[in-house]
């Protein structure tokens, strides 16, 4: 796929200088460029990760929200964030956390659900009520949940696999109409 | 007082999330096996956050300030304010399933009223964790029906797990001074009046799984003598034994 890079889109050329010459916009294109460590298909600012920019005197700070509260990822996303921002922009950033309000996937970017679709991990509530209502539905020995459609074929004919995937953020799935296991990005 | 309530919820993860931790590579199948370990990152996770808030009300209460590692890693076990049921030890999958399930119910329920504490900091750790700990109690609940009404043999390894475990959810609910006097203050969880619903919620998952829970226990920990005032069974020592082992013989350890 010939997609533009995130590296491409860093435009601002490093201005080396005090934190009161860094232009907020191009902090928050530096943060667009910074992909997440376990989902590098999306940008952190994509999955709602970043909260804010602000400068506190002679300070730029980036708040961030954890998604998961033991995702091993967010000290990396940190460190990532101070690199891409300075190199950006000349300035290191302060990185705070923030709690609330607590992250959810409802903050995922419309066009990073495309993102995730195209990666073969089925984004979180992409199905429509109308599809559930129509849809055949395997029994399973759990309570019945929305079904999840399959980003390979699109059928609404899946089954879980298992409540935790390859990381915090996901669950397995397989499809039963073509057989292909997928992961799934679990509604948070 | 505050910084006690604090220790209770940072210990109640870090304790469970060891527990959890012991089965990596031992799961029943590698799904649970994956399974477990989420959880007990996710406990992990929680246990961090109550401990960064534990640490700041301990310089505020004139302390040193003690880190999340200080914490961790350099108590003891009379110093550990975790629920009984917690440390106990993995037992067989049955044994663990109805540990989790047990312990999930409880801590979704309070998180929930601790999401209207009046200490702003606890409402927030709670929010976050509570999202968390609904999807727990979905797995563990999915477990116990399946288990408990599944085989002759995964049923009675359930209920023995129910009959020698249900001794250790009366704690849960005994309300002590530091509780109470923070509950009255709108900043802690009022366990008593939550445990009709707990109750309603197990019974509901057992009569599924076709368990029954145990008629006339004792209740250990009750009456303010138990984990959440330090004293513990002997199997949390051994847990600590092993989890604090490396940086007590290396304090400065750095990776």
């Amino acid at each position: 796929m010939s997609v533009p890079g995130p590296a491409t889109r860093i435009a601002e050329p490093a201005a080396a200088g005090p934190a009161t010459l860094v232009s907020i916009a191009a902090v928050w294109r530096a943060l667009a460029s910074v992909p997440d460590p376990e989902v590098p298909v999306v940008s952190i600012v994509e999955l709602g990760i970043v909260r804010d920019v602000v400068r506190e005197r002679d300070e730029i700070v980036v708040t961030v929200t954890p998604t998961y509260s033991g995702c091993p990822a967010t000290a990396m996303i940190e460190a990532d964030i101070r690199t891409a921002v300075e190199e950006a922009t000349g300035v290191r950033p302060r990185v705070q956390t923030a709690l609330a309000p607590t992250w959810s996937t409802d903050w995922i970017a419309p066009e990073a659900r495309g993102k995730l679709l195209r990666a073969g991990i089925a984004p979180p509530g992409m199905t429509l009520a109308s599809d559930i209502a129509t849809s055949a539905r395997p029994i399973t020995f759990t309570r019945p949940r929305a079904p999840v459609a399959c980003p390979n074929c699109g059928s609404l004919r899946t089954s879980e696999l298992a409540r935790f995937g390859s990381t915090a953020c996901k669950a397995q799935y397989r499809c039963t109409d073509c057989l292909e296991p997928f992961d799934y990005f679990k509604p948070h | 007082m505050l910084l006690d309530y604090l220790l209770r919820f940072a210990d109640n993860a870090l304790v469970l999330a060891q527990r959890l931790g012991e089965w990596v590579g031992k799961g029943p199948v590698l799904e649970e096996d994956i399974a477990t370990t989420n959880v007990g990152l996710d406990l992990i996770g929680q246990a961090r956050l109550w401990f960064a808030y534990a640490s700041e009300v301990d310089a505020r209460e004139g302390h040193a300030g003690r880190s999340e590692d200080r914490f961790a890693y350099f108590r003891d076990s009379g110093e550990f304010r975790n629920l009984l049921l917690v440390e106990q030890p993995n037992g067989n999958y049955a044994d663990t399933i109805v540990r989790q399930f047990l312990f999930d119910q409880w801590h979704v329920l309070t998180l929930g009223q601790l999401t209207l504490s009046r200490d702003e900091r606890i409402a927030a750790i709670a929010a976050k964790a509570i999202k968390e700990v609904r999807y727990h109690v979905e797995r563990s609940r999915d477990w116990v029906i399946r288990l408990g009404d599944g085989t002759d043999v995964s049923h009675s390894r359930m209920q023995s797990a129910v009959d020698a475990l249900w001794m250790y959810t009366g704690e849960m609910f005994s309300v002590d001074a530091t509780e109470r006097a923070l509950i009255d203050a709108g900043v802690a969880a009022d366990v008593e009046a939550l445990q009709p619903h707990w109750s309603a919620a197990v019974n509901a998952a057992f009569d599924e799984a076709t368990l029954v829970v145990p008629a006339d226990a004792w209740m250990q920990g009750s009456r303010s003598r138990g984990g959440k005032q330090g004293v513990h069974t002997e199997h949390l020592s051994r847990l600590l034994a092993e989890m604090q082992s490396l940086p007590r013989s290396y304090p400065e350890a750095r990776w």
